[in-house]
């Protein structure tokens, strides 16, 4: 009797492992085979193999030398940095009248805001482009970070507002009693209880802005204000027929280590039951 | 430190009114305790005196200066919420100094001094340096109190601060409160409960509310003694009082007479009601029998504790005096 439920715990155990390891290896496989293939060089390149066998940084030498690739990599981090710092700002604000003054059509301009996130780029791309041509911006990064907002807001918003109804109204009612103005209600009571909800969505933003190839394609022209996916899919060997895989692949592994990083640095951040003994519970 | 003005205030949400013409004064310095059942609007009038909703009609003054369109903080009161509403990610010390911080003119020294001052007198110094979830309730509770100390209100209000402690510890805070209210006999302080113990205990004078009207306003052992209604009659005191109507009170020659347990005694012969005890509780102190005399729900008798009654054994009950019993008309206000 013992030894069959034994047996039976084993095999479950097991399989669930085994389940875990598939998924994982699916999921990490092609990271690992664009870091793999970054450190190949020359012919290598084209040899499939699936442990280490030569290695060489070559291919990052190049990234960093050739062609304006620091550039388009500070461009990057201006753009996403910026824009989630203007759409946090602009949600936070946005959010806590949403979510806490009464108006009328509240509901529906909720709505709208969430309807306008359905639109595919693909289908404003004319309009926005007109609107920066008109702002005068086309070419330079202000034009990425307005249609980069414009996109992420909808979102923001609507994460940071659903956040805040939640927020005990108490809290609220109190620091008004205290003399708190709306706009110390949200910098000194609002935001700290916050944080998780704008770690994430500023998170989310950041990575949403640094990996956008649309917009970055169309709204700018030369090499020096391309953002890195731009960039990136714009690299070319020494002739028409020849994809440099090797220096993509570094430069790929270069703009996804930032990531990489600042997701490692705020899920520490990230914590639960912030607002746990504010009120009764 | 301020009298309160209340004239004809008025609340509506859209469509629906929850203060109808609420008219009231508060002397400087007074205890108020506005009780009445849920949803008699009690907390909604706290709430506009407060300033935390706009007054749809009426005038509120504090010292004579009409209030209606001043901010909390501009009116000079201090707030206890029912669920403490601390803010959860400052120490007790920001929490008590947060109303202080925001207003300009005081000095880091001035601000720390008044912040002990508060926490000295609820007895919770050595807690200024915790987080609120570090707190227990009732220690919660009191720092919530601080912080209104804090500020040095001309008007502080309590919304049902005691609800959310188990029933020892709300005895205790009761008696803090009213202990507060001695060593701050110079604030007007104005407190919602539904509790009518809270109410008697605490007041100098209550208010009873019901359906967005004030039904009486009194000292506690006026509205005991001289009820201006049967609802008045029937919601303060414990336990309620006993109401007894139609042919059982014809010898009072009133519709409807009304008897408190405690002025009510079980006499051998010669009662004015008999009935069956259906049921009795012994507390120790007190005794509460049940009578089934024939109305709706039984008659409660209290007598001293230890004496005993059976279900079922016949009983005859009488008023000690002619005086405490109470009549009524048809409409619920008192013949006297």
């Amino acid at each position: 009797m013992d030894a069959t439920i034994d047996i039976w715990k084993v095999t479950k155990t097991t399989l669930f492992y085994l389940l875990v390891t598939a998924i994982v290896v699916i999921a990490i496989f092609p990271f690992y085979y664009a870091i793999l293939t970054s450190f190949k060089s020359g012919t290598d390149l084209f040899r499939i193999n699936y442990w280490p066998t030569s290695f060489s940084l070559a291919n990052y030498q190049q990234v960093f030398t050739q062609g304006a690739f620091p550039r388009n990599l500070l461009n990057s981090v201006f753009v996403a940095s910026v824009t989630v710092i203007l759409a946090l700002f602009l949600a936070v604000t946005a959010s806590f009248a949403l979510s806490r003054v009464r108006f009328r059509g509240r509901g529906i301009l909720l709505m709208t805001i969430l309807a306008v996130s359905m639109f595919p780029q693909i289908a404003v791309l004319a309009g926005l482009f007109e609107v920066i041509r008109f702002l005068g911006i086309y070419n330079t990064p202000w034009a990425l970070i307005f249609s980069y907002t414009i996109f992420t807001l909808p979102f923001t918003v609507w994460v940071l507002t659903t956040f805040m109804r939640d927020l005990p109204v108490e809290i609220e009612e109190a620091a008004i009693v205290d003399g708190a103005s709306p706009w110390v209600i949200i910098t000194r009571v609002f935001m700290p209880l916050m944080w998780p909800a704008l770690v994430t969505t500023g998170l989310l933003a950041f990575i949403a802005a640094w990996n956008e190839f649309l917009f970055a394609l169309t709204f700018t022209v030369s090499n020096q204000t391309r953002t890195v996916p731009v960039a990136i899919a714009l690299l070319s060997g020494g002739s028409q027929y020849e994809i440099p895989w090797g220096i993509i692949m570094a430069a790929s592994v270069v703009v996804t280590v930032p990531l990489v990083v600042l997701v490692l640095i705020f899920q520490r951040k990230i914590v639960s039951g912030l607002t746990a003994g504010g009120v009764k519970g | 430190m301020a009298n309160l003005q209340l004239k004809d205030i008025r609340k509506s949400f859209g469509a629906v009114e929850v203060i109808k013409g609420v008219s009231l004064e508060i002397e400087s310095g007074e205890f108020m305790v506005f009780v009445g059942p849920s949803g008699c609007g009690k907390s909604t009038l706290l709430r506009l005196v407060a300033g935390l909703e706009d007054i749809t009609s009426g005038e509120l003054k504090f010292d004579g200066q009409v209030v209606n369109a001043l901010t909390p903080s501009k009116r000079g009161i201090a707030m206890v919420f029912q669920s403490y509403a601390l803010y959860p990610h400052m120490t007790v010390y920001e929490n008590m100094a947060f109303g202080m911080t925001l207003e300009k003119g005081h000095s880091k020294e001035e601000i720390r001094q008044r912040v002990e001052r508060a926490a000295d007198m609820l007895q919770i110094r050595e807690y200024l340096g915790r987080l609120p979830k570090q707190l227990s309730g009732g220690q919660r509770q009191r720092v919530a109190i601080g912080r209104a100390i804090t500020r040095d209100p001309r008007v502080f209000l309590f919304d049902e601060p005691l609800s959310n402690l188990d029933a020892a510890l709300r005895v205790a805070t009761r008696i803090e409160i009213a202990k507060l209210h001695e060593s701050m006999h110079n604030t007007t302080m104005i407190y919602v409960t539904h509790d009518q113990v809270e109410a008697m205990t605490l007041a100098d004078r209550i208010c009873v509310l019901r359906d967005g009207l004030v039904e009486q306003v009194g000292t506690p052992m006026e509205l005991y003694e001289r009820p201006d209604s049967m609802f008045v009659a029937g919601f303060i005191g414990s336990p309620k009082m006993n109401f007894i109507s139609g042919k059982l009170a014809e010898n009072f020659n009133a519709p409807t007479v009304g008897v408190r347990g405690e002025h009510l005694v079980v006499k051998p012969s010669d009662g004015v009601w008999s009935g069956s005890v259906i049921h009795s509780e012994n507390l120790g102190s007190d005794s509460y029998i049940y009578v089934d005399i024939g109305t709706d729900e039984p008659v409660v008798v209290r007598e001293d504790g230890g004496k005993k009654h059976q279900s079922g054994e016949q009983v005859q009950i009488a008023p000690m005096d002619a005086a405490l019993v109470h009549r009524f008309d048809n409409a619920g206000k008192p013949i006297r």
